[in-house]
């Protein structure tokens, strides 16, 4: 394939832009998520800033050709900073009518189409809902449409594949497409050819098939008359260091592997298969070697329960699941509250009620985590903002569970959990360790009894015992409890007390975690605040409205519960407060209730995170602009 | 399930914790709980590494009366506690304390995949069919018919028989004893203790508030042994007061008891097989009033456990890709530099 990196490019015909968003599309059995992210890895590696998004059906094969069967990946790169996968896709790869019908209302005015025309058959277009050939009758008028036999042409460059079956081959089709949109985009092969070896490494042929059509896509990028341009987009200066692309999933696994590490434990993961959630299994199943026990439940109250269990043993214990997960959950959640074991709850957010929007995003368990469960029972929240962050905010939800000996939810969600962006690999020498002591029996005085809900005074944690100790043997249960001994309890001022003080050593966690930090002016107008995998979009739609000399100030709260202890203050600071969420006004609600500070919603409940043009519009009606 | 075992100087004493016995007078309970505490000691396992873990009913107090590490947690879930602590501290000696309602009905399904999976724990129900905490409604193991608060005119339900399940399982120990008989209990006790894997022992236990008269003759002593077959594997299956009567298997196949005498000799007897699963099945629909109630270890083999498969998947994978390393790891990836 060097070869092909060679070729002689008429420099005229590049275009240089900063930057592009390309949507691939295609049946759910086209391959479109693998396209997209072998479009990205190599786009990643030649330097450019990326944020991509996958969207796929909840079922696992649609009916092929129709519209709820399309598969989508949508990469924005750029030469400078991007935090979305873009609001509005300029290229769009359409394998199938189904696939233009439902990306084209998001495609940019003049946007690039390349279609594969061999399936705008009769029987796809009735498939896809369309009445009349949108190839043919106009209605695609004003955008750049490429029209390419696609699947005649693989077929053709696959003739020498003797031993291939049809099906074999047409299923090369979507590296064809990848091809293509190297040498419309100016990308090297090198970073997909090397995957296709390592990928096919027993079937060789695969891999030879494949990559011959990825070439033969380029090659036809190159010769034929069709294309007007090439685009280049140059590397972005991203801070120096060497970078991987991550995804939220990814990140969170590899942090909760550092925990478990840098506290010299096992880590335990119970959990139930759930959309979005299961890839943090798939991501830590294969590290028994850094001694990672994944343990795959019957279900999801006893994944919550085997976690209940591995923290009493003294393991990092973490348990991932989505909403319909954490409502089963709650029970257990629960006892680990009354039972004050340190442990971490890791709900990928997705769209409810119920079973709702297995595959889309949302943000509407915030209260459930919250309020979700019988009795007073407080729990520390927090939320990442994207998906390299979700690394390191399971290390601080780690550090936070043994500091207070708490559960502690972490809330992600389908959109951060799939989606990617460049990480800054860390050192890991350079993270600090998690210092965990387990009292002993000498540490506790000779001859004391031991009193396993002795709170530390500077965080109200109480002593982890573990199984195992010698004159450390204790019980610990569900029922109200004596404050020191743990013993049960009925008596009204014992079960205040120990109400009173698992809110206080909550609470006090606030102590530990940093301050909330403001972008933009310190005072003004308008302060846009959001959550979780919101970041991107408010950020650069307030990043927008400042350059545009608006009064406008953006807050990204991560730690939920506690707040940081300074937010009160700096939502005071403004005249208006608008809090920009996908679910229907929660955080919001926590706001209000917390501060009695009123506060404006932007809420958006379609399974699909916020377009930075959405946000920047609301700023401009609630600026009165 | 068995662990390490080292020579201790423990008593019963040593195993009784501070706390009130709070079941009411003449409940099964306490007999249970006293042959626990003197059956431990005798099994040389340091105190510190026994735990017990219960659900929630008159059973799952348990934990709270015995001085070793023990968490009394929700209704039906104590199993799944186990097996995370079993986890991860695979040198411990766990014991999962249920009942008949917390095992069978709200936590059936954890029953059943603890079982499966074989997880090196000690898992004792007790059975006293019905619910005895919530004060007298009918469990999944009440007869049919049965009368009570939520079945003023008998339960309609099928009971179901604990030591199927078990089997069905697929536990790889399974016995059962009863309350009143301490010394069969405390052998019981102890031979699920050294086994290795699951151990399933199935109590009967009397309620004396809310089912008094359930086990009937089993709960007497000078009548027991004519109700009940003390299992004993490798041996013919005679019971009785007098050693005077058998089981065996008929023309169609299935266990009929005889008298011992003139038609019928031990040697007609099945020779009972504690490694055979259709035996064990066959056995386990037997019940005293139509036959003798089979008591003792009903089903044993060996199997490789969960936490024992588990621990072989870490040593060989770090023998083959050595101790995890964060910078490998953080690296497994596409990798670009930027200056
Ligand atoms: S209700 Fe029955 S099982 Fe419960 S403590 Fe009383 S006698 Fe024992």
């Amino acid at each position: 394939m060097s070869d092909i990196e060679m070729i002689e490019h008429d420099e005229e015909e590049i275009e240089e832009l900063e930057s592009v968003v390309i949507r691939f599309a295609g049946d759910s059995g086209d391959g479109m998520q693998l396209t997209g992210t072998q479009f990205s890895n190599t786009t990643a590696v030649f330097g450019n800033d990326i944020s991509t998004m996958p969207d796929f059906p909840a079922e696992i094969r649609a009916p092929q050709g129709t519209t709820a069967g399309v598969s989508g990946f949508q990469v924005n790169f750029s030469s400078y900073d991007v935090l979305t996968p873009g609001d509005a896709p300029r290229v769009l790869v359409a394998m199938n009518p189904a696939a233009l019908k439902t990306s084209l209302p998001d495609l940019e005015s003049n946007g690039i189409i390349i279609v594969n025309t061999d399936t705008f058959t009769p029987t796809n277009l009735r498939k896809a809902g369309y009445e009349s050939n949108p190839l043919e009758d106009g209605s695609l008028r004003g955008y750049e449409v490429h029209e390419v036999p696609l699947t005649t042409l693989n077929r053709e460059a696959l003739k020498e594949f003797t031993t291939l079956s049809t099906k074999d081959k047409d299923r090369c089709q979507n590296f064809f497409a990848l091809g293509l949109t190297f040498w419309l985009f100016d990308r090297p092969l090198g970073t997909s050819g090397e995957w296709l070896k390592k990928k096919f490494a027993h079937k060789p042929e695969l891999a030879a098939a494949n990559a011959k059509a990825m070439e033969t896509g380029f090659y036809f990028g190159e010769t034929t008359e069709a294309f007007r341009h090439r685009y280049r987009i140059r590397p972005a200066s991203l801070p120096p260091g060497v970078y991987r692309k991550v995804t939220g999933n990814e990140a969170t696994a590899m942090g909760l592997v550092t925990a478990a590490y840098k506290a010299g434990k096992p880590l335990f993961y119970g959990t139930y298969p759930i959309t979005p959630a299961s890839d943090i299994l798939h991501s830590l199943a294969p590290l028994r070697h850094f001694d990672v026990r994944t343990f795959q439940a019957e279900d999801e109250i006893a994944a919550m329960g085997s976690v209940i269990g591995a923290a009493f043993g003294g393991a990092i214990a973490v348990t991932g699941t989505s909403g319909p997960g954490i409502a089963l959950k709650s029970e257990g959640m629960n006892l680990a509250v009354a039972l004050e074991l340190p442990m971490v709850i890791i709900d990928v957010q997705r769209g409810g009620p119920s079973t709702g929007l297995p595959t889309k995003t949302e943000q509407s368990d915030l209260l459930q985590v919250m309020f979700g469960r019988n009795g007073e029972s407080p729990m520390p929240v927090i939320a990442p903002q994207s998906p390299s962050d979700c690394f390191d905010m399971a290390l601080q939800a780690v550090r936070m569970a043994v500091r207070a000996s708490t559960p502690v939810v972490m809330l992600t969600d389908g959109f951060l959990a799939n989606s990617s962006e460049p990480w800054a690999i860390p050192n890991p020498d350079d993270i600090p360790a998690i210092d965990i002591e387990h009292p002993s029996a000498p540490s506790n005085g000779a001859g004391e009894p031991f009193l396993p809900y002795k709170r530390a005074p500077e965080t109200g944690g109480r002593p982890w015992a573990i199984p195992g100790t010698p004159g450390l043997e204790h019980r610990i249960g569900g029922l109200s409890k004596a404050p020191l001994t743990g013993n049960v309890s009925y008596r009204p001022e014992h079960h205040e007390q120990m109400c009173r003080e698992r809110a206080e050593k909550v609470a006090r966690l606030a102590e530990f975690i940093p301050e909330q930090d403001v972008f933009g002016p310190l005072e003004g107008e308008l302060l846009l605040v959001s959550w979780g995998g919101t970041y991107g979009a408010t950020r650069t739609a307030v990043q927008k409205a400042i350059a545009q000399g608006k009064s406008v100030a953006h807050v990204h709260i991560r730690y939920l519960n506690p707040f940081p202890r300074n937010l009160g203050e700096l939502l005071q600071k403004y005249h208006k407060v608008l809090v920009a969420e996908l679910n229907g006004g929660q955080l919001a609600f926590l706001l209000q209730g917390k501060f009695a500070r009123p506060v404006l919603t932007y809420s958006k409940l379609h399974g699909q995170p916020f377009k930075i043009s959405e946000i920047s519009r609301k700023i401009d009606e609630v600026l009165g602009s | 399930m068995s662990t390490n075992t080292i020579p201790l100087e423990l008593t019963r004493k040593d195993f009784v914790s501070d706390q009130t016995v709070r079941w009411c007078p003449g409940c099964g309970d306490y007999a249970i709980l006293a042959q626990m505490q003197k059956t431990l000691p005798e099994l040389g396992i340091p105190r510190e590494k026994i735990v017990f873990i219960s659900g929630i009913g008159c059973s799952s107090r348990f934990p709270y009366y015995m001085n070793t590490y023990g968490i009394h947690s929700i209704h039906g879930r104590a199993p799944t506690l186990a097996t995370g602590l079993a986890v991860t501290n695979p040198d411990l000696s766990i014991w999962v304390i249920t009942g008949d309602g917390d095992g069978l009905s709200i936590g059936g399904n954890h029953l059943l995949h603890v079982m499966r999976r074989n997880v090196n724990l000690n898992i004792i129900l007790f059975n006293n069919r019905v619910y005895g905490l919530t004060k007298g409604q009918y469990s999944p193991t009440s007869r049919k018919g049965f009368k009570t608060k939520s079945s003023p005119m008998g339960t309609i339900e099928q009971p179901i028989n604990p030591v199927a399940i078990a089997l069905a399982s697929e536990a790889t120990f399974v016995a059962r004893s009863i309350d009143s008989h301490t010394q069969h209990l405390g052998e019981v006790l102890a031979a699920a203790a050294a086994h290795k894997g699951v151990s399933f022992v199935e109590v009967y236990q009397n309620c004396v508030i809310f089912n008094p008269d359930e086990w009937g003759p089993l709960e007497d002593r000078r009548e027991r042994d004519d109700h009940m077959i003390y299992l004993e594997h490798g041996k013919p299956m005679v019971f009785g007061r007098n050693r005077d009567k058998g089981v065996r298997l008929n023309e169609r196949f299935e266990p009929e008891v005889v008298q011992l005498g003139e038609q019928y000799t031990v040697d007609d007897l099945i020779v009972y097989d504690a490694r055979s699963k259709a035996l064990a099945m066959m056995i386990s629909s037997m019940e005293h009033p139509y036959f003798p109630t089979p008591m003792g270890v009903i089903r044993q083999v060996s199997a490789p456990n969960y936490t024992e498969g588990l621990m072989a998947q870490i040593e060989a994978a770090q023998a083959q890709k050595g101790k995890g390393d964060l910078h490998k790891l953080y690296r497994a990836a596409d990798l670009w530099e930027v200056k």
